[in-house]
C-alpha cells in the first residue's frame, strides 16, 4: 500500500484507549458494545438504524484537530472498525450509577419523558448531541433532531419538552455537562490530545479469520488498492452495507473504508460547480447544498434520519444507486455529473448514465466514484423536489419527483425532471420535458405533459404504494411543480401544519 | 404542552387540605420508578441480564409458505453449521406440542403443515447468536403448496373460521330498520397493526437442580408462561419459575405471545442441560408474532330525521390468521364496543372469526374495542353526512341516557355515564362550532388543500369479559428497618404500574415512596396471576397490595395498642410516623419493636373485582364493572394531489377518575392517542400475493415519529371526577381507553375528504389506515374521478 499500515484499531472509550487485535471487519459497534465490553445500556431495537435505540455519540476531532464534533450514530449498523481515531460516548458516559444525572437525562425525568425506558438511552444519546452542537429550540428544528428516535409509549410530547428543558438545567460537574458553546474543559482537552496522538495518518488495515479492514488515507493508495483487489467491499457509511451483515447475513470478507481518505472529503466550491467528495456526509453537505438550493431543504431534512445523515455519505448513495434513494432526482433534475476513478484513470459522466438498471450500473470492476459536481444555480432557475412517504419523517419514498426549469417569456425552457420509486433506477422523465420545453408554462400544457408521464415511468405495487398510486401522483407531483411555480398551490400540508 | 405546566405545579407533597404528606403519595405526579434506571442505561431487560455461563442461543426456521404440507425436512446442513449444540422440530417437544392459552390450535413447532408464511418449524441452539441465525437459514423444506386463504373476505365467503361465528341481538333490528324514516348501508374497512414494542420478544430458560427450570421472560402473563413451560416439558407447575422485572413495551402483544418464545427455549435447555436464550430479532418478532386483527364491518342501519339509530345490524369479520389465540375474546370485545357511547335499542351484532393462513393475530391495547368503535362511528358518521347535520349533533342525539336509554345491547345497565357531559366541555374548550365554520369558508377557496375537523367520544368497558380473570395476588414484606419490598401479580411494561401500586402502600402505610422497592414480577411470590391487560393492572394489583398492606397496618396497630397501653383507635399512621396515643414513634421504630414482640411482619393482599356477571353463552350479563370515558377533537389537512395528510390541532379531554398519578396517566392519555392515530394514518400492514408479510421491520412499518406529534396538542384530564365504584382510591383504568381518541383523527381526515366531494351527503369512501394512498384514492371517488 505505500503507507505506513496499523494493525491495531483503536479508539477511546470511557476515557481510556481501546486497543483491538483482529476485529472482524463488519462486527458492529453494537455487538462490541453488548457482548464484549458488558455494556448493555444501549439496545438493538431494530438492526437496522430505524429506531434509534441503539443510538450513540461519536466524537471526532475537528478539521484543525482543536475541538471535538460530536455527533449522534445507529452503533446496531455502524462497524467496529470505523471508530479507529475516534470517540465513543455511550449512555453510560454521562453520568456515574448512583449520582448527579446529566441535564439532558434529568430533563427526561421531570417532563417524564420514559415510560417503558427501552428507547430511552437512544433519546438521550441523540438529545446528548444536540446538548453539545447547539440545542434547538424551535419545534420543527427538534424534531428533524428527534427524527431518528422511534417511541411507542410517550407520543413524543414530554420528550420534545426535555429537548427544551435540558439547557435550561444545572449543570453537574464532569466532562459531558458541558454544553455547546461552553469553554473546553481539562477532560475535553485531554480527549483531544488523545486522539490527535491516535490520528496519527497512518491507514488501519486490520486482519481477522473473517477478513480484513483496510483504512487508506491517501487517495491513490485507496484507489491502487481497489484496482488491485476489485472484489473487496467499498464501505463508506455503512448505512446500507451494515444491513447487508445484520439483515441478510450477508459474509463479508474484506472491506475497502473510504471514509478515511482525507482528499474525499472536502467540498470545494467554484464558480459553476459545487464539488463534493464521494466520503463527504449528508450532514456536512446540507449547509452548503441547502445554501445554493434552499428549496430542496425539506428533501433533505427528511432524507433518512440525522444519525443516518451523520454516516452516510454523498457518494454511497449515488454508487448505491437504489431506485429510492432520494437524493438522486434532485441531484439529476439539477444536472450534477460524477467523477469516476479506477486506479490512474478518470472520468466524468452524467449521473442519470451511471444507472443502467435496477442494482446494474456503469461502473467497472476496480472503479469508484470520486466526486460529485452539482452546477451552481442559474438566475431565474426554479427548482422543486417532493417526497411522497406514509411517514413525514424517515420513511423512503413512495415517488420521489425533482423539478428544474427556467420559464422565460412565459415558455419553459431547460426543464430537467427526474423520479425515484417509479422505475428500477432513478430516471429522467425525457419524453415529459420534451413535452414542456419550448411550450408555454401553462395549465393546458402541463395537463397534456401528465399523460405523457406514462411513457416515461411504469411503476411496480409494493408495500410502499400500489402501482396505481405511484403513476397518478407521478402526474400530480408534476402538477404541484407548477402549481407551487404559479402561486396556484402555495403549500404542502406538512409547511401548513408546522 | 399545557398539561405539562399544570403538574408542574402539583408539587408531590401538596395537598388540597394542606396537611404534609408522605413523598409518592397516592394522587402526587411522581415519576416511573425506573425513571432514573431509564435514563442513565441501568435499567436491565432480559437481554441485559448478565448471561449465565454456558448460555446458548436459539433461534428459529421458519415457513417459507403461508400454506403447505411438508412433506420432508433436511436439517443436516443446520446440524452441520458451526456453533450448533441442537436443532429441535415437533416432535422433539416433550409434552403436547402446543402453547395455545384458549384452544390447543397452536403448535410450538409446525408438524406436517404449515398455516402462515414464518411459523417456526424448527429451532436450532448455538454457541452464538449468529450461528445460531445463521444456521436457522440453511434448512432444507420440502413443501407441498396447498391453497391459502389471505385475506378476511375470502375467508367470510369460504366460511373459514378459527370459532364458530357468533351473534348478540336485542330487539328487533330488522324491523326497526325496515320501519324507520331513513336508511343507510356501508362497509368499515380498519386495518391491522403491529404492537411494534421497542423491545422484542425474549426468553431465558436455565435449568437448575432435579429438573426444575427458571425463566426470564419478557411477558405481560409470567403466569401463564409458566404453565405453558410446564405443559410443553411434560413437568408440573411447581417445578417452573418465571420471573420478569420490566419489559421494553408489550401493548397486549406479549399477552399469550411470550408463551411460543418461552417453551422453545425451555425445550432447548431442557434438551442441552444448558441455559438457553431466544431473542428474536425485530423482523422475526414482526413475521412470527401476532398482531392486531384487521376488521371489515359491513352495517345496515335505519334513523331517523334527527339522526337518531332507531335499528342496527353489524356483520364484523375479522382475520384472526392461523389460529384462536385471544380472538375469541377479541371479537367479543369488539361486539360489545360496536355502540360506542351509543344506545342501539334494535341491534343485531355478527361477529365472523375469519381464519386466514397468515400469522394468528393477538392482543392489542384495546382488544377488539377498537375495531368495534371504529365501525360504530362510521356509522354516525354517515348518518350525519346523509343528513347534512353536523356529526357532533347526530353523535348526541345518539348519546347513552342517564337514567333511561341506558341498557347495552349486551343488557348492562350504565351507571356512570358521562360522555354528554364531556363532549360539552371539550366542544366548547376546543372551540369546535367556530372552527368548523371557518374551516368550510377556507376549504371554499384551497383547492388543493383541503381541511377537516371530527369529534369524536369514547366510552370503555373496564374488566376481563372473562370474568375469572378478575383477580389479583400481592405481596408486602416490610423488613426491620421500616422498608418494604412490594411485588404483585401485575408486570411492568412501562405503563406506570408499578410506582402507582407502590404510591398505594406509601399512602395505606403512610411511609415515603423511597422506602418502597418494586419487585420483579414472580411466579413464586404470587401464584397464578392473570396477565397484566384490560386495563386492569393498578385496579387489580393496587387494591390486592393495599390488602396487603393493611394486614400489616392492623397487625402493627393491634401491637401498638397493646403494647403502648392505648385503644386501638388512637393509633394513627402519619407521614412516616406513628402516633401512639400521646406518643410519636417513626415508622421504622414501631416495626422494629413489632419484629421483637414477634409480629408477622410480611402479608399476602387478594382482589377479585364485585359486581361483575356475565354469561358467556348468550353474552348478556355485567361484563364490565365500570366504563372509561374521553373525547378528542381533532383537525387536519390533507393534500388532494397527494393524499398526504396531517394533524394540525388536537384537543383532548379524559376521564382517569380520581388520577393515582396524573403524570402517568396523562403519559398513558397521550401516547395512547398517537398510538391510535398512527393505526388509523401511517401504520400499513402489507401481505404481498404469496402471503408474505412484507412490513416486518421500522423500515418498511411507519409507527409515528416526533413529528407526527400535532403542533398544538392540548390534552387534559377530567377535572373532579371520580370513579363511582369503589375502585383504588376512586381511581379508573387508562392503559387502553386513551387509543380510542385517536378515531378522531380518522374522521378528520374523512371531514376533509368529504369536502372534496360535490354531493355533501355522500359518505367518503375512506378506509383505514389512512395513507396518502388511501386518502387519494378516496379524494378521488369523492370527485367522480376515475380510479386509475
Amino acid at each position: 500500500m505505500g503507507d505506513a499500515v496499523n494493525r491495531t484499531l483503536r479508539f477511546l472509550h470511557d476515557g481510556d484507549i481501546v486497543e483491538i487485535d483482529g476485529a472482524a471487519p463488519t462486527r458492529t459497534v453494537l455487538q462490541w458494545l453488548r457482548e464484549d465490553r458488558m455494556r448493555c445500556g444501549t439496545k438493538e431495537g431494530c438492526a437496522e438504524g430505524d429506531c434509534g435505540a441503539c443510538m450513540v455519540v461519536v466524537a471526532s476531532l475537528n478539521e484543525d484537530a482543536t475541538a471535538l464534533d460530536y455527533r449522534a450514530i445507529n452503533s446496531c449498523i455502524q462497524f467496529l472498525p470505523t471508530l479507529h481515531g475516534k470517540e465513543l460516548i455511550t449512555v453510560e458516559n454521562l453520568s456515574p450509577a448512583t449520582g448527579p444525572l446529566h441535564p439532558v437525562q434529568q430533563a427526561l425525568v421531570d417532563c417524564h419523558g420514559s415510560q417503558c425506558g427501552f428507547c430511552t438511552p437512544g433519546f438521550v444519546m441523540t438529545l446528548f448531541a444536540m446538548y453539545k452542537s447547539g440545542a434547538p429550540e424551535a419545534r420543527s428544528d427538534i424534531d428533524d433532531a428527534l427524527a431518528g428516535n422511534l417511541c411507542r409509549c410517550t407520543g413524543y410530547r414530554p420528550i420534545i419538552d426535555a429537548a427544551r428543558r435540558m439547557v435550561t438545567l444545572e449543570r453537574p460537574a464532569g466532562r459531558h455537562a458541558q454544553p455547546h458553546g461552553a469553554a473546553t474543559n481539562d477532560a475535553e482537552r485531554s480527549a483531544i490530545e488523545t486522539l490527535r496522538a491516535l490520528n496519527d495518518d497512518t491507514a488501519l488495515h486490520t486482519e481477522s479469520s473473517k477478513g480484513t479492514f483496510a483504512a487508506p488515507t491517501e487517495v491513490d493508495a485507496f484507489a491502487r488498492l481497489y484496482a488491485a483487489e476489485p472484489n473487496r467491499r467499498i464501505l463508506a457509511g455503512g448505512t446500507d452495507v451494515g444491513l447487508w451483515v445484520t439483515k441478510d447475513y450477508r459474509d463479508i470478507d474484506d472491506v475497502l473504508y473510504i471514509g478515511n481518505v482525507e482528499a474525499l472529503r472536502d467540498i470545494s466550491v467554484t464558480d459553476t460547480v459545487i464539488d463534493v467528495g464521494a466520503a463527504v456526509t449528508f450532514t456536512e453537505l446540507m449547509p452548503v447544498l441547502l445554501d445554493e438550493y434552499p428549496e430542496l431543504t425539506d428533501l433533505f431534512r427528511r432524507w433518512a434520519s440525522p444519525p443516518i445523515r451523520n454516516a452516510a455519505t454523498l457518494g454511497g448513495n449515488i454508487a448505491n444507486g437504489s431506485p429510492i434513494g432520494d437524493s438522486m432526482p434532485a441531484l439529476i433534475a439539477l444536472g450534477t455529473r460524477v467523477l469516476l476513478r479506477h486506479d490512474h484513470d478518470t472520468r466524468e459522466i452524467d449521473l442519470e448514465s451511471l444507472y443502467i438498471d435496477y442494482q446494474v450500473n456503469d461502473l467497472q470492476p476496480g472503479e469508484f466514484v470520486k466526486r460529485i459536481r452539482i452546477p451552481r444555480r442559474r438566475p431565474g432557475q426554479l427548482v422543486a423536489s417532493y417526497k411522497l412517504s406514509k411517514r413525514f419523517d424517515q420513511d423512503i419514498s413512495a415517488v420521489c419527483a425533482a423539478f428544474s426549469a427556467q420559464v422565460e417569456n412565459g415558455q419553459t425552457q431547460h426543464i430537467r425532471i427526474a423520479y425515484g420509486g417509479v422505475a428500477g433506477v432513478p430516471k429522467r422523465a425525457l419524453a415529459t420535458e420534451a413535452a414542456l420545453n419550448d411550450r408555454p408554462f401553462d395549465e393546458a400544457t402541463v395537463h397534456a405533459a401528465m399523460a405523457v408521464l406514462d411513457e416515461d415511468f411504469s411503476p411496480l405495487t409494493d408495500m410502499r404504494a400500489s402501482a396505481d398510486y405511484r403513476a397518478t401522483a407521478t402526474r400530480n407531483l408534476l402538477y404541484r411543480f407548477f402549481a407551487e411555480a404559479t402561486g396556484l398551490g402555495a403549500t404542502d400540508v406538512y409547511t401548513y401544519a408546522r | 404542552m399545557r398539561a405539562e405546566r399544570e403538574l408542574e405545579l402539583r408539587k408531590p407533597s401538596d395537598d388540597a387540605s394542606g396537611a404534609s404528606r408522605v413523598d409518592g403519595a397516592v394522587g402526587t405526579a411522581t415519576p416511573h420508578d425506573s425513571a432514573v434506571l431509564h435514563v442513565n442505561g441501568r435499567a436491565a431487560y432480559t437481554d441485559d441480564i448478565p448471561e449465565p455461563r454456558g448460555l446458548l442461543h436459539a433461534a428459529f426456521g421458519v415457513s417459507t409458505q403461508a400454506h403447505a404440507r411438508i412433506r420432508g425436512m433436511d436439517l443436516s446442513r443446520v446440524e452441520a453449521a458451526p456453533g450448533v449444540v441442537a436443532v429441535i422440530t415437533a416432535c422433539d417437544v416433550p409434552g403436547p406440542n402446543n402453547y395455545g392459552a384458549v384452544i390447543a390450535d397452536d403448535p410450538i413447532l409446525a408438524e406436517d403443515e404449515v398455516v402462515y408464511a414464518g411459523q417456526p418449524v424448527f429451532a436450532v441452539a448455538a454457541t452464538t447468536v449468529d450461528a445460531a441465525r445463521r444456521a436457522a437459514r440453511l434448512a432444507d423444506i420440502d413443501y407441498e403448496p396447498l391453497e391459502a386463504i389471505l385475506d378476511p373476505e375470502t375467508a367470510l365467503e369460504r366460511e373459514s373460521f378459527v370459532l364458530p361465528s357468533t351473534q348478540l341481538a336485542r330487539g328487533d333490528a330488522d324491523t326497526a330498520i325496515a320501519n324507520a324514516p331513513h336508511r343507510l348501508t356501508g362497509t368499515a374497512r380498519v386495518g391491522g397493526q403491529d404492537q411494534f414494542y421497542l423491545e422484542g420478544q425474549i426468553s431465558i430458560a436455565i435449568p437448575r437442580e432435579g429438573g426444575d427450570l427458571f425463566l426470564y421472560s419478557s411477558t405481560q402473563h409470567p403466569g401463564e408462561i409458566q404453565h405453558a413451560v410446564a405443559k410443553a416439558l411434560g413437568l408440573e407447575q411447581k417445578d417452573v419459575t418465571v420471573e420478569c422485572r420490566r419489559m421494553g413495551g408489550a401493548f397486549g402483544g406479549k399477552e399469550s405471545q411470550p408463551a411460543l418464545i418461552a417453551c422453545t427455549a425451555a425445550i432447548l435447555a431442557q434438551r442441552t442441560g444448558r441455559p438457553v436464550k431466544l431473542r428474536l430479532d425485530r423482523d422475526a418478532d414482526m413475521i412470527i408474532t401476532g398482531k392486531r386483527h384487521d376488521f371489515v364491518s359491513q352495517y345496515e342501519v335505519g334513523f331517523d330525521d334527527t339522526g337518531r339509530i332507531l335499528g342496527i345490524r353489524y356483520n364484523h369479520a375479522s382475520r384472526c390468521g392461523a389460529s384462536a389465540d385471544l380472538s375469541g375474546a377479541v371479537n367479543d370485545r369488539a361486539m360489545f364496543h360496536s355502540d360506542n357511547a351509543y344506545f342501539l335499542e334494535h341491534a343485531a351484532i355478527d361477529s365472523h372469526r375469519c381464519k386466514t393462513h397468515t400469522v394468528s393475530n393477538t392482543a392489542f391495547r384495546g382488544f377488539g374495542g377498537p375495531q368495534g368503535m371504529f365501525a360504530c362511528e362510521q356509522v354516525v358518521d354517515d348518518i350525519a353526512r346523509h343528513l347534512g347535520r353536523d356529526p357532533v349533533d347526530v353523535r348526541r342525539v345518539n348519546f347513552y341516557g342517564t337514567d333511561s336509554r341506558n341498557v347495552t345491547p349486551y343488557g348492562q345497565v350504565i351507571e356512570d355515564n358521562i360522555i354528554a357531559e364531556i363532549v360539552d366541555q371539550l366542544e366548547t374548550s376546543a372551540d369546535y362550532r367556530d372552527r368548523r365554520r371557518e374551516i368550510e369558508a377556507w376549504n371554499a377557496n384551497s383547492p388543493i388543500l383541503k381541511r377537516g375537523i371530527a369529534l369524536t367520544p369514547v366510552k370503555f368497558g373496564i374488566s376481563f369479559t372473562a370474568t375469572h380473570l378478575n383477580q389479583a395476588g400481592a405481596l408486602v414484606n416490610v423488613y426491620t428497618d421500616g422498608t418494604v419490598q412490594l411485588n404483585h401479580g401485575g408486570t411492568e411494561m412501562g405503563q406506570g404500574l408499578f410506582v402507582k401500586v407502590a404510591q398505594v402502600v406509601a399512602e395505606t402505610l403512610q411511609i415515603d415512596l423511597s422506602r418502597i422497592r418494586c419487585t420483579a414480577s414472580d411466579t413464586s411470590k404470587v401464584p397464578n396471576a392473570s396477565a397484566t391487560a384490560a386495563s386492569a393492572g393498578s385496579d387489580l394489583n393496587g387494591m390486592a397490595a393495599r390488602n396487603a398492606a393493611e394486614k400489616i397496618k392492623r397487625r402493627l396497630t393491634g401491637f401498638a395498642a397493646e403494647h403502648y397501653g392505648c385503644d386501638e383507635h388512637e393509633v394513627r399512621f402519619d407521614n412516616n410516623h406513628v402516633h401512639v396515643g400521646d406518643q410519636t414513634l417513626t415508622f421504622a421504630e414501631l416495626v422494629h419493636a413489632a419484629y421483637m414482640a414477634r409480629v408477622s411482619l410480611s402479608a399476602q393482599g387478594f382482589y377479585k373485582t364485585p359486581k361483575i356477571d356475565y354469561d358467556k353463552t348468550t353474552l348478556t350479563g355485567r361484563p364490565f364493572y365500570y366504563f372509561a370515558y374521553g373525547a378528542a377533537c381533532t383537525e387536519v389537512v390533507i393534500d388532494t394531489l397527494t393524499g398526504e395528510n396531517r394533524m394540525t390541532r388536537v384537543d383532548i379531554l379524559h376521564d382517569c377518575g380520581r388520577s393515582l398519578n396524573p403524570a402517568v396517566d396523562l403519559g398513558q392519555v397521550e401516547g395512547g392517542f398517537i398510538q391510535g392515530a398512527g393505526w388509523l394514518t401511517t401504520e400499513e400492514l402489507w401481505w404481498n400475493p404469496r402471503g408474505d408479510l412484507k412490513t416486518h421491520a421500522p423500515a418498511t412499518y411507519k409507527i409515528p415519529c416526533a413529528s407526527d406529534l400535532p403542533p398544538d396538542f392540548r390534552v387534559t384530564l377530567l377535572e373532579s371526577s371520580e370513579n363511582r365504584e369503589d375502585t383504588i382510591y376512586k381511581s379508573k383504568a387508562v392503559g387502553e381507553p386513551p387509543l380510542m381518541l385517536g378515531l378522531s383523527v380518522f374522521h378528520a381526515i374523512r371531514d376533509a375528504v368529504a369536502a372534496c366531494s360535490a354531493d355533501p351527503a355522500r359518505a367518503p369512501e375512506l378506509e383505514a389506515p389512512a395513507t396518502p394512498e388511501h386518502v387519494l384514492d378516496a379524494v378521488m371517488l369523492a370527485r367522480g374521478d376515475a380510479r386509475v
